[in-house]
């Protein structure tokens, strides 16, 4: 119980979002573009970590769906910055020793011609350490 | 004039285009855009804990570069001068931060921020002017309905790249009607084509750039217009036969130095 | 050598609670000059206060000091007090020991100590003050009410209904105000303007209340119950006096291309307008960015046609000064522009649009003659979503949004959803919201009507994303109950957007000097017991441009005001401040200095002759303070090099004795 505590309120500090600020209406899931692909969603996210139910989120795949599009930062009334609970949460996932999400074998299989270098740093600096 | 120039990987291979008709067009319009000596990827995307310091590295070693010349730096790609503002901001605001970095960095010669970062595009049109690119123009697109996509990275956040509305921006449009062509607004141009999800999901990929290309051909453009190769794939390859142009090949074009 | 005595409160346990009454009374009792020391569990009441007094007969005592709460509560209940015993009001100083200690402090030794200095202080202060006797000055009995909307019309009728005169001034061509734009209004739902009208007939038909239409304030100065405001009467090349109000004009005028305002550029007007039927005064106004005879010299087709000659292209703006004892602002609110919120698509489609913008389309009066169809091409709509909340409780965007909740935006948007419903059975209504707010009489009642037996689907959760696409916009929010994010293929989108004070109100706060809050709406001189008046004397607050309301609660409002005018307005005689400045005519060098700080013009210079040595005489140039007008702020003393301005009763000597017994 008291591990829960601590992992919330490292994500809190990690992030720079207070959770508090949250007036719960929703405007961040309303606008999110990946959320039909979310278990958990933006503004549950804010308020898990906020009510210390970190476990569902750190099990989740959802953390994975972030776009990192900004959308739900410059959209929420309240200046939550509900990406950054998202990206906090995920790193203290894949901090962790042998759970990098994206690995580099998985990566020829993924690979078409045309494909940026920017799409592999990317996905490799938000899905592994 | 001269400013410091952050390519990014992504500009020596897959997005040639982008950075050789960058130079060819600044250099035309009177700017040379000097590269970055032994700069290093950005990393795509930025990370916004607070405790990530390593990654964000890249970036400050760039912005010191471009102080230690005292001049801007610019950059091209959305993706780079996202991460590179973004560090730029975080070092400003976040003193904690700021003095971590600078650990890493060589502390005797700190870096606070003082680099002034510019998008290309805010080169063409705070530094150049949009008035002059107008004046400069031979082959102008007249006639032709182009949609820009700013995507997220050209915007957001919104106070950190403070580039333009987050909303409701006017930067590519005035560019594309500096160049002769009509500006087509379409609901779409600022939502995400999918960013990087295209490695492990083609399908949300593929869901957001239809999107964006449907929503801009249904008000009635021709050809869509951005400054992100990450963007430009996805669109492409999601689009149908929507062309998707970076920034600079259409300036080029309208300047008449596209080979 | 004064005898004082000192009255210590517990307030209760407001100060009992964090200080030691009886040490602070016993340390009390013995600085020099106190004859007499207690404490007392209330002192304002009355049991406290006769204690007061029965300690300055029985001690005769000559300055009191309270130590208790902030003197912007009790010093006049004090004063009082002292004067029913026999002695000057201003020999009574209150030491505040409750805001600036008890409520602050949680230790009780800190706060007993801290007590103790300030009771010192007050105590120091006590032995220098004298006693000092308030000027008078007369009241004009005319009022001046500022904005012509439904505040400022309540406001004018009850204080012209209670014997006195009263100008109002709108700045526009017509008073109504926001109200006159409104279709139904809730929670009874009678007609805007079926209420409202006939008001302004009372208005324009009353015999004490002149309206300045297309006017506005342009100086003020003075003080309560001698102000004195110019008011600028904007040309509207219209006799005023001469003009039927035909309309004659108003459908011959071939500039055709005006945005009509009233209908908020829904539909357009002529150059020459009246801007709806009812309106007061009624005649008409030419809209010199538009026409062509002002502009080139070349049409002329107004005057031609108008048979009563009211015509006149070369009339100028006008200035009127007149007298007034007291001033109710009542400038209203806007919506906010939603330029910022595109993220909503209002500038990309015109079938977005405010619920202002709705109440036009819905109105029979306005521009489709009350049929509600979409803006972009005249279709019934069959899917409208509401959503609530733009722009209101946005903490993040001060630029843009406004952290308030602008109050009425659920209940006119339940309005809307219900009447629509009502008129059109086969249109789906969708609210999106984030709190549903009712606190008002019938007003949840009116909600749930709207939603049980009206059908409209409420949807907890907020809109992120409009699209247009084709003819449809795509409404993309989330529904927090269901944990989904909903795509609603809409007609038409509406958006209760944040209400914001009038731009007018900010230039007009600092030609009353009177406060505003960080929104820009007035500030009340105390939020509960003073809500309708500002903290400057002889300005009152009618309606929004104190803070979002309803029209019941205008209407409240605006009464509330009108009887503090009133009140003000019967008496004959003001009693002053006689804490005002005084120059010692000796030391005065003559330098200006005082007179370019003073705030107010309080302060003028006058050639004097003294007399020399040796008989002779010599004209000297000193500073005047008119005591009615100064208001006692003490910029002047602080400027003046020579030292010979000074404040009664607060002295620069009693704020180096307080300073000194601090820092004993």
């Amino acid at each position: 119980m008291e591990n829960k505590k601590d992992v919330c309120n490292e994500i809190i500090r990690r992030s720079g979002v207070n959770p508090r600020k949250c007036m719960k209406c929703g405007k961040c899931s309303g606008t999110c573009p990946a959320y039909d692909e979310m278990e958990y969603h933006p503004h549950q996210f804010v308020y898990m970590v906020e009510t210390g139910d970190i476990e569902p989120l750190l099990k989740s795949k959802s953390i994975y769906r972030c776009l990192s599009c900004f959308a739900c930062i410059d959209r929420c009334p309240r200046g939550v910055e509900p990406a950054k609970i998202v990206e906090a949460v995920r790193l203290s996932v894949i901090r962790e020793q042998g759970n990098n999400h994206l690995k580099a074998d998985d990566l020829p299989a993924m690979l078409d011609e045309d494909l940026p270098q920017q799409a592999i740093v990317s996905a490799f600096r938000k899905y592994s350490k | 004039m001269k400013v410091s120039y952050f390519p990014g990987c992504t500009l020596k291979t897959k997005a040639k285009d982008l950075d050789v008709y960058a130079r060819k067009c600044a250099e035309f319009l009177g700017v040379t855009l000097e590269e970055i000596e032994n700069w290093q990827c950005c990393g795509g995307v930025f990370t916004t804990s607070r405790d990530e310091i390593a990654t964000k590295l890249s970036s400050v070693r760039a912005l010191k570069e471009a102080k230690s010349k005292n001049q801007p730096l610019v950059s091209v790609c959305s993706a780079c001068h996202n991460v590179i503002k973004q560090t730029n901001a975080a070092i400003k605001d976040d003193a904690e931060f700021a003095s971590r970095v600078n650990n890493y960095n060589a502390p005797e010669d700190a870096y606070n921020g003082e680099t002034q970062v510019l998008h290309y595009l805010e080169l063409l049109r705070d530094v150049i002017g949009f008035d002059k690119i107008k004046e400069k123009v031979v082959n102008p697109l007249t006639g032709r309905k182009i949609a820009a996509y700013y995507g997220c990275l050209l915007l957001r956040p919104g106070k950190v790249m403070a580039m333009d509305d987050v909303e409701n921006p006017t930067i590519m449009e005035d560019f594309i009607r500096a160049l002769g062509a009509e500006p087509v607004i379409y609901s779409y141009r600022n939502e995400c084509c999918g960013g990087y999800i295209t490695l492990e999901s083609k399908e949300l990929a593929k869901a957001k750039s239809e999107k964006v290309t449907s929503n801009a051909k249904d008000k009635g453009a021709e050809a869509i217009v951005t400054a992100c190769p990450l963007c430009k794939y996805n669109l492409q390859k999601n689009g149908g036969d929507m062309p998707i142009v970076y920034i600079t090949e259409l300036l080029a074009e309208a300047l008449g130095i596209k080979e | 050598m004064q005898r004082i005595g000192v009255f210590v409160c517990w307030c209760g346990s407001n100060i009992a609670g964090t200080v030691d009454v009886q040490a602070v009374s016993d340390a009390l009792g013995k600085e020099p000059g106190v004859v007499f020391s207690t404490n007392y569990q209330y002192m304002c009441s009355q049991a406290g206060q006769d204690m007061i007094k029965q300690a300055i007969k029985e001690h005769n005592l000559t300055g009191i000091v309270i130590c208790s709460c902030s003197p912007r509560m009790h010093e006049a209940t004090f004063r009082k007090t002292a004067a029913a015993a026999g002695i000057n009001p201003y020999m009574v100083e209150i030491a505040n020991i409750r805001e600036q200690c008890s409520w602050i402090h949680k230790d009780m030794k800190e706060g007993t100590e801290k007590a103790i200095v300030l009771g010192r202080t007050a105590i120091a202060k006590v032995h220098l003050n004298t006693p000092l006797v308030p000027g008078e000055s007369p009241v004009t009995k005319r009022a001046l009410v500022i904005g012509g909307g439904i505040a400022g019309i309540q406001t004018a009728l009850d204080i012209a209904d209670a014997g006195f005169y009263v100008d109002i001034v709108e700045k526009k061509p017509t008073i109504g105000g926001k109200m006159a734009q409104l279709d139904k209004t809730f929670p009874t739902l009678d007609c805007a303007a079926c209420i409202l009208t006939p008001k302004m007939v009372d208005v324009a038909q009353h015999e004490r209340i002149r309206i300045f239409s297309y006017s506005e304030v342009e100086h003020v100065s003075g003080f309560v119950g001698n102000f004195d405001v110019t008011i600028k009467k904007k040309a509207r090349y219209v006799k005023e006096d001469v003009c039927t109000g035909c309309g004659l004009c108003t459908e011959k005028c071939p500039q055709k291309k005006v945005p009509n305002e009233f209908n908020l550029g829904m539909d357009n007007r002529r150059a020459i307008y009246i801007p709806f039927a009812q309106a007061v005064p009624k005649v008409a106004t030419i809209d010199a960015d538009y026409c062509t005879m002002l502009k080139t010299g070349k049409c002329g087709v107004c005057s031609k046609v108008c048979t009563a000659k009211a015509i006149d292209y070369t009339q100028k703006d006008e200035f009127i000064e007149e007298k007034y004892g007291a001033i109710v602002a009542a400038t209203g609110f806007n919506p906010i522009s939603m330029d910022k919120f595109d993220e909503f698509a209002y500038s990309q489609s015109k079938d977005v649009i405010t619920s202002l913008e709705f109440e036009r389309l819905m109105n029979a009066a306005g521009p489709t003659a009350g049929k509600l169809v979409r803006p972009s091409d005249g279709v019934h709509p069959h899917k409208i979503v509401f959503v609530q909340c733009v722009g209101s409780r946005c903490a993040a965007c001060a630029e843009k949004g406004k952290e308030y909740c602008s109050k009425i935006c659920c209940m006119y948007t339940a309005k809307h959803a219900m009447l629509t419903r009502d008129k059109y059975p086969d249109t789906d209504v969708t609210v999106f919201y984030i709190d549903v707010r009712t606190p008002g009489k019938q007003f949840d009642e009116f909600y749930r009507r709207a939603v049980e037996e009206y059908g409209v689907h409420y949807i907890k959760g907020m809109v992120g994303k409009v699209s247009p696409e084709g003819n449809k916009l795509i409404v993309q929010g989330s529904d927090l109950i269901a944990n989904k994010q909903l795509k609603i293929e809409a007609d038409l989108v509406v958006l209760a957007a944040a209400i914001e004070p009038d731009k007018s109100a900010r230039p007009l706060a600092t030609m009353l000097t009177a406060s505003m809050d960080t929104n820009d709406f007035f500030t009340e001189a105390h939020p509960k017991l003073r809500p309708v008046e500002s903290p400057t004397a002889g300005i009152f607050l009618s309606g929004a441009c104190q803070g979002p309301k309803d029209i019941p609660e205008t209407v409240s409002q605006a009464g509330a005001a009108a009887a503090k005018v009133i009140g003000l307005l019967s008496k004959d005689k003001l009693t002053g401040n006689p804490c005002v400045a005084h120059s010692d005519e000796m030391m005065c060098n003559g330098c200006s200095t005082c007179e370019k700080v003073c705030p107010y013009g309080a302060i003028t210079y006058q050639d004097k002759e003294f007399r020399g040595p040796n008989r002779t005489t010599l004209i000297r140039r000193v500073a005047q303070v008119n005591e009615a007008v100064c208001q006692g702020c003490g910029c002047c003393t602080v400027a003046c090099p020579s030292g010979a301005m000074d404040l009664k009763g607060f002295a620069s000597k009693q704020i180096m004795a307080e300073v000194d017994a601090i820092c004993k």
